[in-house]
């Protein structure tokens, strides 16, 4: 049986992929996820620290996918979303809770840790970071 | 200086099913169950949630509360029966996930029900014995019942998780544990469900550890029912611990805010802890609240905890138990099913 991922190359993301640890250049203040280590901008000029993001944004685009790639059968329908997050940057991720009727551009997001993807019954486990709608109604 | 419960969080996923939705399939008395079992509903994990994703949810709530640097914890233990992997330890994701750092004490630790309470054991003889700062133990649990069975309409998925160290919200006062071997209910390798004693489940497993245990603590600390506040104990239902409470003569008032079984079901190694953390929402400063797991297999783990003035601060710094139970949605058996894997395709 062969696995479709790779697992070192899994291992390396891991800490972008499970806390959304990405770059942020000192100089212009630029902000990078997925990380990266030479900012456009000011290129060797500036200076690129790690820099870990809350998750929280808002939801800027998104599409309701009905007829899922392998893996992903089971979740359907559910939305994939463009985040732009408060830190600025945009990403994009699934939403989880189902509640595709009730979705809209402009709402907030919070993230969640869920299972990502399973590499059969034998592979490993891909955990990562969705999003769920935040209401505000979590700390009151 | 004292030690305790520094944070602490619960999660419980937010899908349900109720005892009518079960019983309608099975062809069962919901009203038998409802009143016999005190339960209305269990929580269902969305697919892609495990006992590693709620424990890192827990551990992210408790470690809001505690408002440390995660990298100061020297000890991760998560108590489950429902590890994602049989090798591979669930607490190496979460401590990756939670940004704890790597100088850590880590294993998963199994006891049926009572592994989360465990864990919360060797996070206190650590700290006591000056090894590590702050520790964190997770109770969680996506526990599965076989189609048909008593189980099923109780066999739920939550968890919680506590950091331990010092300058406390709750100073633990002490803790014990009553073991025996006594088999009420186990699951072999390579078996999807567990198997049960059914009657003997009751009198020699959960009734006579629980009681010993809480009893042996209380003795302990010379301590009686009315210099506590608030009782905890394991939940397989809701009748169980009525009855243990019962027998002990303590006030149902004093159990109810921990009483969590009726809204959500069983959640195995997360069943008291998230009891101990819906009480430790309503506590006030001063209050005492005890608290004893139950294992099968068997055993129970005692404990003592002294609410501080804390509390105050740090229990509006997360979300509380109440808003995981009241976020809910339900779901008919069908879905259920898709979702728990029980179906072979
Ligand atoms: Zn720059």
């Amino acid at each position: 049986m062969t696995y479709k991922s790779s697992v070192p190359m899994f291992w390396r993301l891991q800490g972008s992929k499970y806390r959304l640890v990405g770059t942020r250049c000192t100089k212009c203040n630029s902000v990078f996820f997925p990380p990266r280590s030479l900012c456009p901008k000011c290129r060797r000029k500036g200076t690129v620290e790690e820099m870990t993001f809350s998750g929280k944004g808002e939801i800027i685009s998104y599409t309701i996918i009905r007829t899922a790639p392998e893996g992903f059968e089971k979740y359907v329908p559910y939305a994939v979303a463009i985040i732009k997050l408060d830190e600025g940057t945009n990403i994009s991720g699934q939403i989880v809770g189902n509640n595709i009727e009730g979705m809209a551009i402009g709402m907030r997001v919070r993230p969640v840790f869920r299972r990502m993807f399973e590499d059969g019954d034998r592979g490993l486990i891909q955990y990562g970071i969705k999003w769920e709608i935040d209401k505000g109604d979590s700390t009151s | 200086m004292d030690i305790g419960i520094v944070g602490y969080g619960a999660y419980v996923p937010r899908l349900r099913i109720s005892v009518e939705e079960i019983a309608k399939v099975w062809g069962t008395n919901a009203e038998n169950f409802r009143k016999g079992l005190i339960v209305d509903e269990k929580s269902v994990p969305e697919s892609d949630e495990d006992t590693v994703t709620i424990g890192v949810e827990a551990g992210r709530n408790a470690l809001l509360r505690a408002a440390i640097n995660p990298k100061k914890i020297g000890a991760l233990y998560i108590g489950s029966e429902s590890h994602p992997y049989v090798v591979k330890p669930s607490g190496t994701v979460v401590a990756e996930a939670l940004g704890l750092g790597t100088s850590l004490m880590l294993a998963d630790f199994e006891f049926a029900c009572k592994a989360g309470t465990a864990a919360m054991q060797c996070c206190y003889g650590l700290i006591k014995a000056g090894e590590i700062d702050y520790g964190m133990a997770i109770g969680a649990d996506t526990a599965q019942g076989k189609p048909g069975d008593a189980l099923e309409y109780t066999a739920a998925a939550g968890g919680a998780a506590f950091v331990l160290g010092k300058d406390p919200l709750a100073i633990l006062e002490g803790t014990c544990s009553f073991t025996t071997d006594t088999s009420d209910f186990w699951r072999r390798e390579r078996q999807d469900y567990p198997m049960h004693g059914a009657r003997f489940t009751g009198k020699p497993a959960y009734f006579r550890h629980v009681l010993t245990a809480t009893k042996n603590l209380m003795e302990k600390l010379s301590l009686n029912i009315d210099d506590i506040d608030y009782f905890v104990f394991h939940m397989p239902n809701g009748k169980f611990p009525t009855a243990a409470a019962k027998t002990l003569g303590i006030p149902m008032e004093k159990i109810a805010p921990g009483l969590v079984v009726k809204r959500m079901g069983n959640c195995y190694s997360g069943s008291s802890p998230v009891g101990l953390c819906a009480t430790l929402d309503i506590a006030k400063p001063g209050q005492r609240i005890l608290m004893t797991s139950y294992g099968s297999g068997a055993g129970s783990d005692s404990f003592s905890f002294m609410v501080t003035d804390r509390i105050i601060e740090r229990r509006d710094m997360a979300p509380k138990t109440e808003y995981y139970l009241k976020n809910k949605k339900n779901i008919d058996y069908g879905t259920y099913v898709k979702l728990r894997g029980k179906l072979r395709m």
